[in-house]
């Protein structure tokens, strides 16, 4: 009787009506997540849709094909690496348009071409000199108001006043259009090249060299470190107050703003042990600052996630602590380390501020060749080209993004697969 | 034991690192902002040319430049610093106490201020700099002294501007451009006002004050927007907003002409011709600062500044022009050519 009295309750008015607002409020729940998660989705697709959109026109650039002769009597053999190697390319331009003359018109003419043209053709004759009294092909960039032209970034329809390119460089360039010479090839230079102060040749090759020299410092000093520091802390410290103000101070240090560290840098690298600025170096040290704490946690997580079983079973057929842990528990507990490892070294890949204030934002047009070479890091060449004035590198800082996010991705999907592939269940 | 041979191996590279920045081959540059594009342009050129390991351009702003600058001689010290204005006193001082006592002012060319508002912008901007300065001082005098700025329209100001509300993003006080700002449009439009005209005749030194202090004063109610340094992130602002304005280096306006019109002042529009002249009236020297104990010392440094003060880089069609700059005049700059070049030490400032 009471039991029928209850299912009366649970299935009248009141009981139905109060179960309908649980489950109203189960609904609101789950379209609350779901909102949620479609607007990550949507502002993550927003931002990626508009990289590419501006990006894209970064990964291929304008390039003119001309016949050069190769005058002797302006570059003789003797005068290498020196010879007017401007004057000869204008030469064959002017080739193609007979009518231009006077010294300003020719000019105008030569800023077609972009200024390392010159360069390409002698580094060409510089390696070959056989090449001098003959005819080569040669396929340089356009400058970049021309390259923007030929995206149509630079519009046709704006007033003469108003653009970078008057009517005739625009005639200049349709012919040379008409004649097939112009063509669109992918731009390798901006992974082969360093950055230049011409869109048109700036590239992130000494940035991707700075990066990589900084992130091996990084993980050179982080990775050592933090696993001695979290094996010490996990498998051999004394539980006392002492160690648990060292965790709790681990924990605070992860969550340290990176600029304090960049501020620690200036300071101490810097400032007191001499150390150069703009170093990848210094770079790499403030950043194993950062990873560090990020490090001894995931190791610390790992090491805790070996079961005790194994130390027991290790420890009973007598081997030392020292044995347990180099031959047991560390390499079980390896894959997770590994991830936590790479998110850390990720995270140091995409970090601006401390490196900002150590100076490797500075303008340097070749790559480092070592780590004690000054060198700018992806995120700072990021930061410099967003600053600059030319138009060229609007799409070139999208594209210098996009660059970013490949390898950032790249970095978290070898993480994600060390750890499906090598991670124990227990 | 694992502990002490890693921290052994941490003091090995700090120790080995310590000693390959005792042997330095490149130039080291620092400084202003404006100045920077140009500075860039003369170390790609040089470096390309001559092959020179690539100097080390760096941009920290006129101020921060000279704080690293005047830090000591040596070569852990950059060799030099770009400014968008003169060495002020206080930083003379603090380059002598700490040894950098012969330097060379190297005055490169002109940089007009521009304030530059979209082309969506129907209206036809004309300000003079006292409309300006009503415009964007916190502060305005009037008979019975200072009041807090009332005018939120342009409107406000002159009946005959159009009636939108104003909105300016301007560099923050730590850029040489918001100091030559201050200086160059701030201060002559507020000493254009009548009640400090009547100031000026009743008492010089409150004046005096009076043109340091209260003219000085951006307002920080809204209408005045202080950016950052980053000139292209105003460039995008002004893009979106067509009533928005924007104030920056001419070079940013110079490249951006198909977006961007110029505020037209006291009826001058900017161009490489009116900031040369003066004739456009917020246009400023640039400069930079060398230290000639490092001349000799650091290989390249004195091919480097040649190169700088070269016709190619300096004259009317040189690349520095090309890039925005507005060049001296012939005869100060055979001047500045020679005098920079044989390493004039600089008096001290007051």
């Amino acid at each position: 009787m009471t039991d029928l009295t209850a299912r009366d309750t649970l299935f009248s008015g009141a009981g139905s009506s109060r179960a309908k607002r649980r489950n109203r409020k189960q609904v609101i729940l789950q379209g609350l997540g779901l909102a949620a998660i479609s607007f990550a989705a949507l502002m993550l697709f927003i931002l990626i849709a508009s990289l590419i959109v501006t990006g894209h026109k970064a990964f291929v650039q304008t390039h003119v094909t001309i016949e050069v002769h190769v005058d002797p009597e302006a570059i003789p053999v003797e005068g290498l690496p020196r010879g007017g190697f401007r004057d000869v390319l204008l030469a064959s331009l002017q080739k193609q348009f007979p009518e231009v003359s006077g010294r300003s018109e020719l000019r105008s003419l030569q800023n077609i071409l972009s200024n390392g043209a010159q360069f390409q053709l002698r580094d060409m004759i510089e390696a070959n000199p056989a090449l001098i009294g003959r005819t080569v092909t040669l396929k340089v960039p356009v400058s970049d108001p021309f390259d923007q032209l030929a995206k149509g970034l630079v519009k046709r329809e704006t007033p003469e006043a108003q653009r970078r390119v008057n009517d005739r460089e625009i005639a200049w360039f349709d012919a040379l259009d008409a004649a097939g010479m112009i063509s669109k090839p992918i731009n390798w230079g901006l992974i082969t090249n360093a950055d230049s102060r011409f869109p048109e040749l700036a590239g992130l090759k000494g940035a991707l060299v700075g990066s990589f020299w900084a992130l091996l410092v990084c993980f050179l000093i982080s990775f050592p470190l933090g696993i001695g520091a979290a094996i010490y802390l996990e498998e051999f410290a004394p539980k006392n107050r002492l160690s648990d103000l060292i965790e709790v101070n681990i924990n605070n240090l992860a969550a340290v703003p990176s600029v304090v560290f960049g501020l620690l840098a200036l300071a101490v690298f810097i400032g007191w042990f001499g150390m150069p600025r703009s170093a990848p170096i210094v770079g790499g040290m403030t950043l194993a600052l950062m990873t560090m704490p990020t490090i001894i946690i995931a190791t610390r997580a790992a090491l805790k996630a070996v079961p005790p079983s194994i130390r027991e079973a290790a420890l009973g057929v007598g081997a030392s602590r020292h044995q347990v842990v180099f031959g047991h528990v560390l390499p079980l507990a390896m894959p997770g380390i590994l991830t936590g490892t790479i998110i850390g070294l990720a995270q140091a890949l995409g970090e601006t501020a401390p490196l900002l204030l150590i100076g490797m934002n500075a303008f340097i047009t070749s790559a480092p060749s070592s780590p004690f070479d000054s060198a700018t890091a992806l995120p700072t060449q990021i930061f410099i080209w967003a600053d600059s004035p030319e138009r060229g590198f609007v799409s070139r800082t999208s594209a210098a993004i996009l660059v970013l996010l490949t390898f950032l991705v790249t970095m978290n999907a070898i993480a994600i697969y060390l750890r499906s592939r090598f991670e124990r269940k227990w | 034991m694992t502990f002490s041979r890693l921290s052994t191996s941490v003091l090995a590279i700090v120790a080995l690192s310590a000693g390959a920045a005792a042997a330095r081959d490149a130039i080291r540059i620092v400084g202003s902002s404006t100045v920077f594009p140009y500075t860039q342009a003369v170390a790609e050129q040089f470096s390309n040319a001559t092959g020179a390991p690539s100097p080390i351009v760096e941009s920290t702003g006129t101020g921060g430049g000279m704080k690293i600058f005047c830090a000591g001689v040596g070569e852990n010290h950059p060799d030099i610093t770009g400014a968008s204005r003169a060495m002020t006193a206080s930083e003379y001082e603090l380059c002598t106490a700490n040894g950098v006592t012969d330097v060379t002012e190297a005055m490169i060319g002109y940089d007009g201020l521009s304030i530059a508002i979209s082309r969506k912008s129907d209206a036809d901007w004309d300000l003079t700099l006292e409309q300006v300065f009503l415009a964007l001082a916190a502060e305005v005098p009037t008979e019975g002294g200072w009041v807090a700025n009332p005018y939120r329209k342009w409107s406000d100001i002159d009946p005959s501007l159009p009636d939108v509300a104003i909105l300016a993003y301007g560099p923050p006080p730590t850029s040489g451009t918001r100091d030559a700002f201050v200086e160059l449009a701030m201060h002559p439009g507020c000493q254009a006002r009548p009640a400090m005209k009547a100031l000026k005749e009743a008492d010089g030194d409150a004046y005096k004050a009076a043109v340091k202090e209260n003219c000085s004063r951006m307002r920080q109610d809204g209408p005045f927007v202080e950016a950052g340094e980053n000139d292209n992130l105003i460039v995008q602002r002004l893009n979106a907003d067509p009533n928005a304005m924007g104030i920056f280096g001419y070079s940013f306006l110079y490249e951006n002409l198909d977006a961007l019109k110029a505020v037209r002042i006291n009826g001058v529009e900017p161009s490489a011709e009116t900031i040369g002249d003066f004739s456009y009236p917020i246009s400023r020297p640039l400069y930079f600062y060398v230290k000639n104990a490092h001349r000799g010392v650091i290989p390249n440094l004195q091919e480097f500044i040649e190169e700088y003060m070269s016709d190619d880089a300096m004259a009317p069609d040189g690349y520095l022009a090309e890039r925005g700059m507005v060049v001296l005049p012939d005869d100060i700059r055979a001047r500045t050519q020679n005098a920079v070049i044989a390493g004039e030490t600089m008096g001290p400032k007051s």
